[in-house]
């Protein structure tokens, strides 16, 4: 039976039956990882023991009737900023290099409530920074489509790893498009839930007013059986918040009748590639078809949320990673003199170049003098932004926008330039600033072969609306679904392919 | 309006964030604040006189805990990952008295 | 004619809440246990851990702001301070700058005879930081975060105080106000109460303020006396040789009894407050506000008045006994228990001052309970020991709490009240002094004083002074 090419629902549905145990779930995940990490590195931990030890004991669980769910017994991995107890949690920082938490995060906890296995940590961009999993210590993911590019970022491991069917399913974080873009990238499925939903208590924070853990899989089914697993109202974190329900399962409807759906002019324009455009729009007339009503309208202020963002993200992450010093975990240099030579030597050779950029801009616009003309005009600017947002939402259901630009960038592309790496957020960074849920489905491949992402916008505390979209959407594919890469030989022959193509 | 980041701003900050930048890694730390800086100052385009700061997304409060202990000795997992420690404490260079 | 400077002072104080656990995690705040101890992910910093806020707190931070008449917030929010050192585990420390939970109060003082108010600007809620031990061994700095996350309110000041004298009353009054709500113990010594002292210093008759400092580490009331003292000496100084005092935070060494400054270059003092994420604003109601003042314990000159009314204590000893907490505490305790309160007023107003002064102690140290004093009000009322006897208990009482009666016993202390025996030993002491108790016969009283001492002596110090004066008086 090919194992890995299940979904965790259908796995978790043939586990139940006994056709399948956690521990052959496991196997066949960790065999997969066997073929294919050393091209795709999608993890920075493998617990090949542990992750058979924890199946067999899920397994008696199951078997003594006490786990039920969905997902019992299905294989997981978790994106390396979020804290699992006595197992490696590195950020994919040298800083962090050898930290074990000695606490797991809430989400994980919940998830293991629901008979997850977690089989490791996947990679990312350091401490999150990245939107294409190159900032790592620990060398980049290649993107399981084309090895040649990246998988987008920051979750780009926990992306690569779903899409690689190393792993049903996977954790990953969103602060500013950090699963909603790799997972475009990576041809999976992910959403970013509205903040307060998922708690953060265990999240290494980059930019804590606007991080959110959220689900990675491979269709909208599992992420709704994900997101039912992992939200609840955390009494750890204070900004978690009580919501009326928990499942999301219950919005998996094949149906857009009345569903009113607004296509933001301002994305649609120069600077987004006419590939991912064109199927983009071709999905919503899918929707449209399915009953629901589309228009065209004027978001505003769309050049002013990346900005916003960066002011932000920043100055939270100055702070927030201001703990790593060599004092409590973590790297500490090897020779100093004195205490503040120790902070700066250890930390300058802790973390990487785009992580020091920015808790250098951070510590700037925090600082005496600036504070009012970059942090403050940064949060009016947000709640401009949250107001365009909630008027959109006065007329629409769902607001449909790319995940990025383009498809996966060539290796290497970003990183000469920064700048350019900040543009590709345009389009999801807004939803961060504004709390609100996004997630990105699919909508077909460009010439490359690449994936290419949708998003779907909805208010807060509505992902059932996106997930009903994104269903309707699924199960109305007039397009060929992408096929996840299953073995190496497939990689070479499609890497062989495109390069053919490109050259 | 070309931001222009001086020698001492860079050192300033580095002093603020805790990292000594080498000479190469100062001039494109200037670079960089620079480039980012003359982004970011598009929002000075933006009539933000009208809307209050908002750091919160949602008018949620008064989230609060009781006051009870809960917590037995944690004295063994504070110190787990210490790089350096001695008699149960952290151990860290000599701060100035 | 050398000139006349003012002095000008402001305080900043802080206060360790007497809440059960943290302020934003559920560790314990029970002070002295083994390093590292009390601490948990919330106060170590540990990364992915979150703050949740101890109610407590702020309804300690709402009693103090409202008994030091302040306005309270309706909305208040906390920010993060950053800085490196180490007893900061995080690296930033969790205050409110922007929207803080009290304002614009005062307290009324008294000094040198003279009333008047001190106005608080703001009062805010912290963490306090851990502890950093030197390790002479091997010369590096060692960190416990037991203190780390104890909740801690700072009361800020307006520069209202012009002499060590209104300093001194103006810390003792925001103390007593403080213990009386309970929301501290307010030691100076174990560092629940700090000050750090703002001061300049400018020649008299003018307007403007001179360049201040900022004076830290004074645990004492002594050496905040000392400290205001030499940075005035030293600000006046620098002005006299025609040079700039600088604006800056100096460290006060008590031992040295001089400070030096704590300027460093990588101390750049720019602390890049920003509204603290991870919390939610904190709105204060009214009917809030109104339960906690519901909820006010009888404060000081409530206090003062009920024993004047109710004890028939003269307004002098009411004011003392009041003056502090814990001395109210053990006066009303002991009354409850002997029934005696002009008594047990008496041992504190006369013998337990007299013993504080010779100790050089607060009265915040007294640490006899109520029960031993109740007791030793009993004994003496009942004449069981006579009142020199009794002197000699209280002091062991003071000094080491001990139970009156069982040592009483077991020191044969008790009075002798065999007539008897006590005649016995009278008939003694009037055949060996023939001269006095002639004296007395030829009608000088004062013999009798010197026969009664002799007799007095004879018994060990162990009868009733007034028996064997009527039995002298019998038998002479």
């Amino acid at each position: 039976m090919d194992i890995t090419g299940l979904t965790a629902v259908e796995l978790g549905k043939k586990i139940k039956a006994k056709e399948i145990s956690a521990v052959d779930a496991v196997k066949a995940s960790l065999d997969q990882i066997e073929r294919v990490e050393k091209d795709v590195h999608s993890f920075v931990t493998i617990d090949w023991e542990g992750a058979l030890k924890r199946a067999e004991e899920v397994q008696k669980r199951i078997d003594d009737g006490s786990l039920t769910g969905p997902l019992a017994g299905v294989p997981a991995a978790v994106k390396d900023n979020i804290c699992t107890k006595d197992m490696l949690t590195t950020c994919s920082s040298r800083i962090l290099e050898n930290y074990k938490p000695t606490f797991t995060a809430e989400a994980v906890r919940n998830l293991e409530k629901a008979g997850a296995v977690i089989i490791g940590k996947t990679n990312m961009d350091e401490f999150a920074m990245g939107s294409t999993t190159e900032t790592s210590y620990f060398g980049v993911t290649r993107n399981p489509w084309n090895l040649k590019h990246v998988p987008g970022g920051s979750s780009g491991g926990s992306c690569a790893a779903v899409a690689a069917q190393e792993c049903p399913y996977a954790l990953g974080s969103d602060t500013g498009g950090s699963i909603r873009q790799p997972s475009a990238f990576c041809g999976v499925v992910g959403i970013k839930p509205t903040y307060g939903t998922v708690s953060r208590y265990g999240l290494i924070a980059y930019g804590s007013s606007l991080d959110q853990i959220g689900p990675i899989a491979k269709d909208v089914t599992d992420c709704a059986a994900i997101l039912t697993a992992i939200a609840s109202h955390d009494p750890k974190d204070s900004t978690s918040i009580e919501r009326k329900g928990y499942d999301f399962t219950s919005a998996l409807i094949n149906d857009a009748a009345g569903m009113r759906i607004g296509i933001p002019k301002d994305y649609f324009t120069e600077g987004l590639d006419a590939e991912v455009k064109e199927k983009i729009l071709a999905a919503v007339r899918v929707l449209e078809e399915r009953g629901a009503a589309v228009e065209e309208f004027d978001l505003s202020l769309v050049q002013y949320a990346i900005p916003a963002y960066y002011v932000i993200a920043s100055a939270e992450a100055s702070s927030n990673l201001s703990r790593f010093d060599g004092v409590k975990y973590g790297y500490r240099t090897e020779d100093y003199e004195g205490l503040h030579n120790m902070y700066k030597k250890t930390r300058s050779e802790g973390f990487g170049a785009e992580v020091k950029r920015r808790i250098m801009l951070g510590s700037f616009v925090l600082s005496s003098g600036y504070y009012d003309a970059y942090y403050l005009k940064a949060l009016r600017t947000k709640a401009l932004i949250k107001q365009a947002f909630d008027r959109a939402f006065d007329k629409y259901d769902v607001i449909i926008a790319p995940a990025s630009p383009t498809t996966a960038l060539k290796l290497g592309h970003s990183l000469s330039d920064p700048m350019k790496m900040y543009l590709g957020d345009i389009y999801t960074v807004s939803a961060n600033l504004a709390g609100l849920p996004g997630i990105s489905v699919p909508v077909g491949t460009d010439s490359k072969g690449l994936p290419i992402g949708m998003q779907i916008i909805g208010n807060c505390f509505e992902e059932k609306k996106i997930i009903r979209a994104a269903y309707t959407l699924e199960q109305t594919r007039t397009y060929e679904r992408p096929k996840l890469v299953k073995d190496l030989a497939e990689m070479k022959r499609k890497e062989a392919e495109n390069n053919g193509k490109a050259i | 309006m070309a931001n222009k980041i001086s020698d001492e701003t860079i050192e300033y900050v580095g002093i603020l964030a805790k990292l000594e930048l080498s000479g190469e890694e100062k001039e494109n730390a200037k670079a960089d604040m620079e480039k980012m800086l003359d982004y970011i100052d598009i929002l000075n385009e933006l009539d933000t006189d009208m809307a209050e700061p908002m750091s919160h997304v949602f008018p949620i409060h008064n989230v609060f805990r009781e006051d009870a202990v809960s917590q037995a000795d944690g004295s063994e997992d504070t110190l787990a990952n210490a790089p350096l420690k001695k008699d149960k404490c952290f151990k860290v260079p000599k701060t100035i008295g | 004619m050398a000139k006349q400077y003012e002095t000008v002072i402001g305080l900043e104080v802080h206060v360790e809440l007497a809440t059960k656990t943290k302020i934003f995690c559920s560790c314990s705040t029970e002070f002295g246990k083994a390093p590292n101890t009390h601490t948990c992910p919330v106060c170590t910093g540990m990364p992915g851990s979150l703050p949740v806020l101890n109610k407590q707190v702020v309804e300690y931070a709402m009693a103090i702001g409202l008994a030091t008449n302040c306005e309270i917030s309706k909305i208040c929010k906390f920010d993060r301070k950053n800085y490196f050192y180490p007893d900061n585990p995080q690296n930033y420390q969790i205050s409110q700058l922007y929207l803080p939970i009290a304002r614009n109060g005062y307290v009324e003082i008294e000094a040198g005879g003279r009333k008047k108010k001190v106005r608080i600007h703001e009062m805010h809620m912290e963490e306090d930081a851990g502890k950093l031990i030197h390790d002479e061994w091997d010369d590096t700095s060692l960190v416990d975060y037991n203190r780390s996350g104890v909740p801690l309110v700072e009361i800020v000041s307006e520069p209202d105080m012009r002499s060590v004298d209104e300093v001194i009353a103006y810390l003792e009054k925001l103390r007593m106000i403080i213990q009386y709500l309970g929301a501290s113990d307010c030691k100076l010594q174990e560092g629940s109460m700090r000050a750090d002292v703002n001061l300049s210093v400018r020649e008299a008759g003018t307007e403007e303020f001179g360049t201040r400092t900022e004076m830290k580490n004074l645990n004492s009331f002594k050496a905040i006396a000392r400290a205001i003292e030499g940075e005035r000496e030293r600000q006046i100084e620098l002005i006299e040789e025609g040079k700039a005092v600088v604006q800056e935070t100096r460290r006060w060494d008590d031992n040295k009894e001089s400070s030096h400054a704590m300027r460093s270059k990588e101390d750049a003092q720019d602390y890049r407050y920003f509204p603290e994420p991870d919390l939610v604003p904190i709105v204060i109601s009214d009917e809030w506000i109104g339960q906690i003042r519901a909820r006010q314990p009888e404060l000081q000159t409530e206090k003062l008045e009920r024993y004047k009314k109710e004890f028939d204590i003269p307004e002098y000893d009411a004011k003392i006994i009041t003056g502090s907490k814990h001395m109210a505490d053990i006066f009303e305790a002991a009354s409850a228990i002997c029934g005696k309160p002009k008594k047990v007023s008496n041992w504190l107003m006369v013998e337990t001052l007299r013993l504080l002064k010779d100790q050089g102690m607060e009265p915040e140290e007294i640490s006899f309970s109520p029960e031993n004093l109740a007791k030793l009000v009993d004994l003496t009322e009942s004449r069981a020991i006579n009142s020199s006897v009794a002197k000699e208990v209280f002091e062991k009482i003071f000094a080491q709490d001990i139970d009156p009666e069982i040592y009483v016993e077991e020191h044969g202390l008790k009075t002798v009240n065999d007539e008897g025996a006590l005649e016995e030993v009278i008939r003694k002491v009037i055949a060996d002094n023939p001269k006095a108790a002639e004296d007395y016969h030829s009608g000088k009283e004062k013999a009798l004083g010197a026969l009664v001492g002799q007799t007095m002596k004879a018994m060990k110090g162990k009868a009733d002074p007034g028996l064997v004066n009527r039995k002298l008086r019998e038998m002479i």
